[in-house]
């Protein structure tokens, strides 16, 4: 019970009761709510032994309003509360708060406003091109200006970075190589030995890896350890305000931030996509061994038979290119987070994203420019 | 006696081999505004956090209410939570979150309400600590950092709890706007006889708005009103309100 009414007349004496919490709000408008106001003309509220807080004040108020635009006039026998006259005081003469700009389901169904959300797009898609490019282009000026002195090339941090994204990745790397040399064993072996082609299976897995799967698979994990930390940390820099204390400083945060990475990543990621090579032939010619009966030293001879002069280096010179589309958009998407940790999030899974995608055009650029020069 | 609104007892905090408190006791009655002031490194924000129940101490009891914080199930600890608001140094607003949604964020957590209420209801707190409607759809990022502080204050105070722990609530302030900051303190307080505890460096606050001030010295803490804090002869309590900061203060009060 919130509060006990009594008619007398045309008037209805309202007492309030007891605590009356924001956790009570909805029972005790439930009780205003069933209040006899027919044929009421005046409305006298005693609340001295009551107490309410600011939310109840707030309902009460609002009670209150009701009955008056209904013609019921109001008073308080005794003190209002005194929370009553803080709701107010902060509510006088204030108008009630604008709506934020959501646009009307209506609204979305219009021709103007579809092409104007066409255009937004289109600029916002434009903004985003031009900052990327912008960025690439203020890392090489920092690479260039740092390029004079061994001590603006941060070896420490360098050493760190080559550290956390190459060895630490390669108990990870090692499995997804083995796996994907004893898959491509694995289905070689069942069609090339329709046709008794079965030693055949040792090409498919030296140039398959080599050439191809060892260094996109490489890529693909670090992209997705390296390049979300990459974003991560940057990201969380930027919100704690740490890239423009760099800024302040009078350092470079692209030169302290950007390059090591970069740099870190392409030293890191040639060795383990040569370690990733190594493990894949090692798992290639387990299979074959297994599967296939093949003894090892027919399948190292093989191996190197199979091996053009280029194979190897087919491969590895997409992992130091690699390296550095996966580090620069890790790091861009990081300088990118403004504001919120929702932004942060964004920015990480963008970061991802986009480096697996460049990964994977570069690689398409790759196979189309070694088919042309006949390699 | 009543139950304090806060009560510490013989409270022993240790990390490692560097003991921050050592049987620290503390009380705050209901109504008061308490003041914790004490040097670098003395455990303030250690003291508040475990008054919060965000750390756990090696020794004593946190009492709220009279209630003893630890060995308290997760419903009760809910419960006890939803009666204290917090406003924490750096504001800790949720940034993808706009102000209005942090306000409502306690609420929709701890209470069932219609839409319309939330909305309404949160509008009146931002309202009530000095912020424009506009600000209500801001995004943190978006705040100065008085307003931040405004912004923290309203949600501490949501869900319209009886007990406001503030942590240097005017640091990073101008003058002008933590004077205002502690008038409407005073003024909450007033109205809605809340009880405050807030850790603050800002002599003006404590002269404007605390009733009694506590101490952190030598791991315990030393806490009397301000007209007898001034004259404690501990060398530390002495240089903080008798030393030149607090002469510069009193030739700008003139007092």
């Amino acid at each position: 019970m919130y509060c006990a009414a009594q008619r007398q007349g045309d008037e209805l004496r309202l007492a309030l009761q007891g605590e009356w919490r924001l956790a009570g709000l909805v029972a005790a408008r439930g009780e205003l709510a069933a209040l006899p106001l027919a044929g009421v003309s005046r409305l006298a509220v005693d609340a001295g032994s009551a107490h309410l807080d600011v939310s109840a004040a707030w309902l009460l108020r609002d009670f209150l309003s009701t009955a008056a635009a209904n013609g019921i006039a109001a008073r308080f026998e005794g003190d209002a509360p005194p929370a009553l006259a803080l709701v107010e005081k902060t509510l006088a003469g204030v108008m009630p708060p604008p709506d934020p700009d959501i646009p009307e389901a209506s609204q979305l169904l219009d021709p103007a406003a579809a092409v104007e959300g066409l255009g937004r797009h289109a600029v916002q898609a434009w903004h985003l091109v031009s900052d990327g490019l912008g960025f690439v282009g203020r890392t090489a000026t920092a690479a260039a200006q740092s390029a004079g002195s061994l001590r603006r090339w941060r070896p420490a941090s360098i050493a760190r970075h080559v550290f956390d994204t190459g060895v630490t990745a390669i108990p990870i790397v090692a499995l997804i190589a083995f796996l994907i040399s004893v898959i491509l064993a694995y289905m070689g072996a069942q069609q090339l030995r329709k046709f008794g082609a079965d030693i055949f299976v040792v090409d498919l897995v030296t140039v398959g890896v080599l050439r191809e799967l060892g260094v996109l698979l490489t890529a693909i994990i670090v992209a997705g350890r390296s390049g979300s930390a990459f974003a991560a940390e940057i990201g969380a820099m930027s919100l704690n305000e740490e890239v423009d204390a760099l800024s302040a400083i009078g350092v470079n945060p692209i030169e302290v931030l950007v390059l090591p990475r970069i740099l870190g990543l392409v030293i890191a990621l040639p060795l383990l996509t040569l370690f990733s090579d190594l493990i894949g032939l090692a798992g290639g010619g387990l299979l074959c061994h297994l599967l296939l009966g093949m003894p090892l030293l027919q399948y190292s001879n093989r191996v190197l038979e199979s091996i053009a002069s280029t194979t190897f280096w087919v491969g590895m010179i997409k992992a130091p290119v690699f390296a550095v589309l996966i580090a620069v958009s890790g790091t861009w998407c990081g300088m990118r987070v403004r504001g919120s940790s929702r932004d942060l999030g964004a920015q990480t899974t963008l970061a991802v994203v986009q480096s697996i995608f460049f990964v994977m055009l570069a690689d398409a650029l790759f196979a189309v420019l070694f088919m042309e020069l006949d390699i | 006696m009543a139950a304090a609104a806060v009560e510490v007892r013989g409270l022993v905090n240790r990390f490692g081999r560097q003991v921050v408190h050592d049987g620290l006791d503390m009380r705050v009655e209901v109504g008061e505004v308490f003041g914790i002031v004490g040097g670098s490194g003395t455990g303030k924000s250690v003291l508040l956090r475990t008054i919060l129940g965000l750390q756990a101490p090696r020794a004593g009891s946190v009492l709220l209410g009279g209630r003893e914080l630890t060995g308290l199930g997760r419903a009760e600890l809910r419960a006890v939570k939803a009666g204290y608001g917090v406003t924490f140094q750096h504001g800790a607003l949720f940034t993808s979150l706009t102000v209005l949604q942090n306000v409502q964020l306690p609420m929709i957590e701890h209470l069932r309400l219609p839409a319309r209420d939330l909305d309404e209801l949160a509008m009146l707190k931002i309202r009530m600590v000095g912020l424009d409607a506009g600000a209500a759809h801001k995004f943190p990022a978006q705040l100065s950092g008085g307003m931040v502080k405004r912004a923290a204050l309203a949600r501490a105070l949501a869900l319209d709890p009886p007990l406001l722990f503030l942590d240097e609530p005017t640091s990073g302030l101008d003058p002008i706007s933590a004077a205002a900051f502690d008038e409407l303190v005073v003024y909450l307080r007033q109205e809605l006889a809340l009880t405050v505890v807030m850790i603050t460096h800002d002599l003006d606050t404590l002269y404007r708005s605390c009733t009694r001030v506590g101490v952190l010295v030598d791991r315990h803490m030393v806490s009397d009103t301000l007209e007898g804090i001034v004259r404690h002869p501990e060398p530390w309590i002495h240089a903080y309100f008798m030393g030149e900061r607090a002469r510069e203060r009193s030739v700008r009060h003139g007092t």
